[in-house]
């Protein structure tokens, strides 16, 4: 067999790119990844699919149980509840989304600025996080959200404070240990600029290890943003939201109508769950690709 | 010793730039300080004559905040705008209920964790599996989502427990806290009985377990003094991160259930921005949160002699 | 008299699918007093046959053949008896004890853990024997030495509180494993005299697991060479060194660095050593050797008597192999 045929043999016999990638998975991580697909796209095509109008009240729906006309019943305002949980994961999934890209970025950043400085710059940074971390998270958030005021944008900026620390603090270390390594002095040799090396090896290098860590994280952001929703202080109604939807539909549970409540609580557990998962999955890849 | 100096030096450093950062924060708002004061209210020239004279607003920033410092050491947090009463005497009740909550989720914590955790780990196979399963569930659903579920199925389903309110004497006070007090434990359980298992397995792998069987020290012996012995020390110092990590949780735990503790005030100070309140929960909960890690390292210290140097 | 008798051990950890031979058709026999050497690379499987003598196989691991110690049968021993032998009769010393002694109690509570258990002390006797035990592996300031923790003490001094820990047991056989090897080369021969003296002295037999032939030629009256889990030759250790009966102890001796000779360049057993588990039919250092046939490929090659040794080799009665030149 010449070389050309060896390549063509090796040509058919490829997968497609993905397969590898869902196999690597393994079926409790497909079955996560295709629970978040499943949600992502009911949410995204919510105007489509909802069978009502989510803000639109019905006072002869109002605390209703399931029915053939409104599967889930209604809220407290008579709003299809089944249409709101379609609508919910748009702010419940979007601001964890925002928060985890936030603080990665700049986690990311302050940690590969610290690691290559190294001496004062890398202390300051080091006792800088130290006092971050000494705070909850959540009590960040709340502060943050004192100050700008109920709503999405104070609570993005706490968690976001709040995250990260922990997004710094893995990848300083990462980085400190990957500086080591005899490419990076090669690269250097090569007269390779300080923010080139950064960014074209140290960076591609870490990537597993962030995109990890930032998946974990994204567990962690849907609860605290629904928890805040709950208290009243993130996601303002009447906007349908899940952590919004568990807070008054406490309300409802405790007036006969549990489904609102459950609905929106299981959908934030499963979404966790999946995200989890998918997390496990691919920090275990990250630790044997190590 | 110099050890416990130079812990207490950094907690006083976190707690200085905590104060600062809380207190600094006010002068953020959009609006300056006096919009954020009267807030949606509209005051009369007294009432903004008594803000500014409450919050000195006319000195100095430097000097505001020193007099404010001082006043808080000394238990002085100010006056609540909304409830016109002392911030402190608005804490002192409060605080109690918090307190009893986190040690009572404490207690059930450290109890169904480490049980839970140490059976997985010296029980492969079936045992393991189930609690292992079980955590992964629990830590996949978020505090308030349990205590809606509980409250839902043991309160307004089965009637066991009751729904909201604090409840008469001792007894009845912890039977209306056992729901917030599961609540607030479950996930942090889950997460403990995680690393029990984790540190159990390892420390079982480890060579000088193997060197007390191999002296023929009966297979309890060797569980007790050696494996749950060392797993202790990872163990210890995961409560106490969860322990802190539990004033943040009696936030949501303490509005879902209606209980009237320090979260409740500090969410509902927040909402009628009663700055002085929320100031002043801050730095209770950064102060209990510090002292708690404080407390945390010192039994690390005295469970793992390598780290006495 | 025999003390240990080993015949035809096997072990077998449970793998993916099938099981991975790691140990096969081991014979070893030690008598009272008697000092025998295990040598071979690591991976041989020399490590994980002195475990079996103890009943300490991995979970799930099978285990065939008989080891019989002063007439009784260890594989047929429930876990007390099991116990029992590990706590007054066999003791083993590990090669890191660093890792083998708990980092978070002290020495004085390593010592005298099996005296209290066992032996029925109390803690102030227990205390005092440690102390005294101490004093016999030469480390005579033990009162302090008890008190204090296992990082406070260098690796020569841990793996002498090892070898008094074993003796507190006064057992009839020591597994000694690699109990030099974790430790600085200028402590490796102080404590290696003193873990040999001390058992002469109290007329203990003992196995020590080494994969430096010298050192075992040096300590033992008798050597057996391991090699991908099987005994491949056993002699007197004199006449082991002299006379090499097996390619693979040539090529062991061969290839260690001498202090007398100069020689350009270190001749090397080429390849690497395998497992049991990754051998083929044949003989399993048939890839590696030099002097090897195409019959050798055929089975594996039955032990066999030849003048004094016994050795696994076909080829064995026909060859003159190089022994130790010093």
């Amino acid at each position: 067999m010449t070389a050309t045929d060896a390549l063509k043999a090796r040509r058919t016999l490829r997968l497609p790119r993905t397969a590898p990638a869902l196999r690597r998975l393994g079926p409790l991580g497909v079955v996560a990844a295709a629970l978040l697909a499943a949600v992502t796209l009911t949410t995204l095509l919510a105007p489509v699919l909802a069978p009502y109008d989510p803000d639109r009240p019905d006072l002869f729906n109002a605390l209703a149980g399931a029915s053939p006309e409104h599967l889930l019943g209604g809220d407290a305002l008579g709003r299809d509840v089944l249409s709101r949980l379609m609508w919910g994961a748009r702010t419940t999934l979007s601001g964890p989304l925002l928060i985890i890209f936030l603080s990665t970025t700049i986690g990311t950043t302050l940690a590969i600025t610290a690691a290559w400085a190294g001496g004062k710059v890398d202390a300051v940074v080091s006792r800088l996080l130290d006092v971050l971390f000494a705070v909850p998270g959540i009590v960040f958030a709340l502060v943050a959200v004192a100050v700008l005021g109920p709503g999405v944008p104070g609570v993005v900026l706490g968690l976001t404070i709040a995250y990260t620390p922990y997004v710094a603090r893995v990848v300083r270390s990462a980085a400190l240990r990957e500086r080591q390594l005899p490419y990076i002095a090669a690269a250097w040799v090569q007269g390779r600029s300080a923010v080139g090396i950064c960014v074209r090896h140290l960076l591609p290098n870490l990537r597993p290890l962030i995109i990890a860590q930032s998946v974990s994280a994204l567990g962690f952001a849907v609860i605290d943003l629904a928890a805040i929703s709950f208290l009243g202080l993130g996601v303002q109604p009447p906007t349908a939201d899940w952590g919004l939807m568990v807070k008054s539909g406490l309300d409802s549970a405790t007036r006969g109508q549990p489904l609102e409540a459950l609905g929106a609580g299981l959908l934030i557990a499963l979404v966790v769950a999946a995200v989890n998962v998918l997390g496990d999955r691919i920090g275990r890849q990250e630790g044997e690709l190590r | 010793m110099t050890f416990l100096l130079r812990r207490l030096a950094g907690l006083a450093v976190v707690l200085v730039v905590a104060s600062f950062l809380v207190y600094g924060l006010l002068y953020l708002v959009p609006g300056g300080p006096m919009a954020f004061l009267l807030g949606n209210r509209s005051g009369t020239p007294e009432q903004i004559a008594a803000i500014r004279e409450q919050y000195r607003l006319d000195d100095p920033f430097l000097v505001r905040y020193l007099a404010w410092l001082g006043d808080a050491l000394q238990g002085d947090f100010g006056t609540s705008l909304v409830y016109r009463q002392d911030v402190s005497a608005l804490l002192g009740a409060r605080s109690t209920t918090t307190a009893l909550l986190v040690a009572y989720a404490t207690v059930v914590i450290v109890a169904v964790g480490v049980a839970a955790g140490t059976l997985a780990g010296l029980r492969p196979g079936r045992a393991d599996a189930v609690i292992s399963a079980l955590a992964s569930a629990a830590l996949a659903v978020p505090t308030f989502v349990i205590g809606v579920l509980l409250v839902i199925v043991l309160a307004l389903g089965l009637g066991w427990f009751p729904v909201f309110g604090p409840g008469e004497g001792f007894l009845g006070r912890l039977h209306h806290l056992t729901l917030p007090a599961i609540t607030l434990s479950l996930g942090s359980a889950a997460f403990l009985a995680r690393i029990t298992r984790a540190s159990v397995r390892e420390e079982l792998g480890r060579e000088h377990v193997e060197t007390a069987r191999s002296r023929g020290l009966a297979e309890r012996h060797v569980v007790r003094r050696h494996v749950l012995r060392n797993a202790s020390i990872p163990v210890v110092t995961v409560t106490g991160l969860t322990v802190a990590s539990l004033l943040a949780g009696s936030v949501v735990v303490e509005n879902v259930f209606a209980l009237d503790g320090l979260g409740s005030l500090f969410v509902r100070a927040i909402l009628q921005r009663d700055f002085a309140v929320v100031q002043a929960v801050v730095l209770v909960l950064v102060t209990a949160f510090v002292l708690v890690n404080l407390v945390v390292d010192l039994c690390c210290k005295a469970l793992d002699p390598r780290l006495s140097r | 008299m025999t003390l240990l008798d080993v015949r035809n051990l096997g072990v077998a950890v449970p793998a993916a699918r099938d099981w991975r031979t790691l140990v096969d058709g081991v014979d070893l026999a030690i008598g009272s007093g008697e000092a025998v050497g295990l040598v071979g690379e690591s991976g041989s499987g020399k490590s994980m046959t002195a475990r079996t003598l103890l009943g300490l196989t991995p979970p799930g691991a099978r285990v065939t053949g008989d080891i019989v110690f002063d007439g009784d049968s260890v594989t047929g021993m429930s876990r007390r008896e099991l116990r029992a032998l590990r706590a007054r009769r066999v003791a083993m010393v590990f090669q890191d004890p660093r890792a083998h002694i708990n980092p978070v109690r002290s020495v004085g509570d390593f010592l005298t853990e099996a005296l209290i258990a066992h032996l029925g002390h109390t803690p102030t006797e227990a205390q005092a024997r440690a102390t005294r035990l101490l004093a016999d592996v030469g480390i005579p300031d033990g009162a302090r030495r008890l008190r204090q923790y296992p990082h406070e003490l260098s690796g020569g001094l841990l793996q002498r509180v090892m070898i008094a820990a074993v003796l507190a047991a006064e057992p009839e056989l020591v597994l000694a494993d690699e109990p030099t090897t974790a430790l600085d080369v200028t402590t490796q021969s102080e404590v290696m005299a003193i873990l040999d003296e001390l058992r002469r002295e109290r007329g203990m037999a003992m196995l020590l697991i080494t994969h430096d032939l010298a050192l075992a030629a040096a300590t033992c009256d008798r050597l057996s060479v391991m090699y991908a889990g099987r005994i491949v030759e056993t002699q007197e250790s004199t006449a082991l060194t002299a006379t090499p009966r097996h390619p693979y102890t040539s090529g062991l001796m061969l290839s260690r660095p001498s202090i007398d000779t100069v020689v350009d360049r270190l001749p090397v057993i080429p390849g690497r050593p395998v497992a049991a588990y990754e051998s083929g039919d044949g003989c399993a250092f048939e890839p590696r050797c030099a002097h090897a046939e195409a019959h050798c490929r055929d089975r594996r090659p039955a032990v066999q008597d030849l003048a004094g040794a016994r050795v696994a080799c076909v080829r064995a009665g026909e060859l003159t192999l190089q022994g130790d030149t010093a």
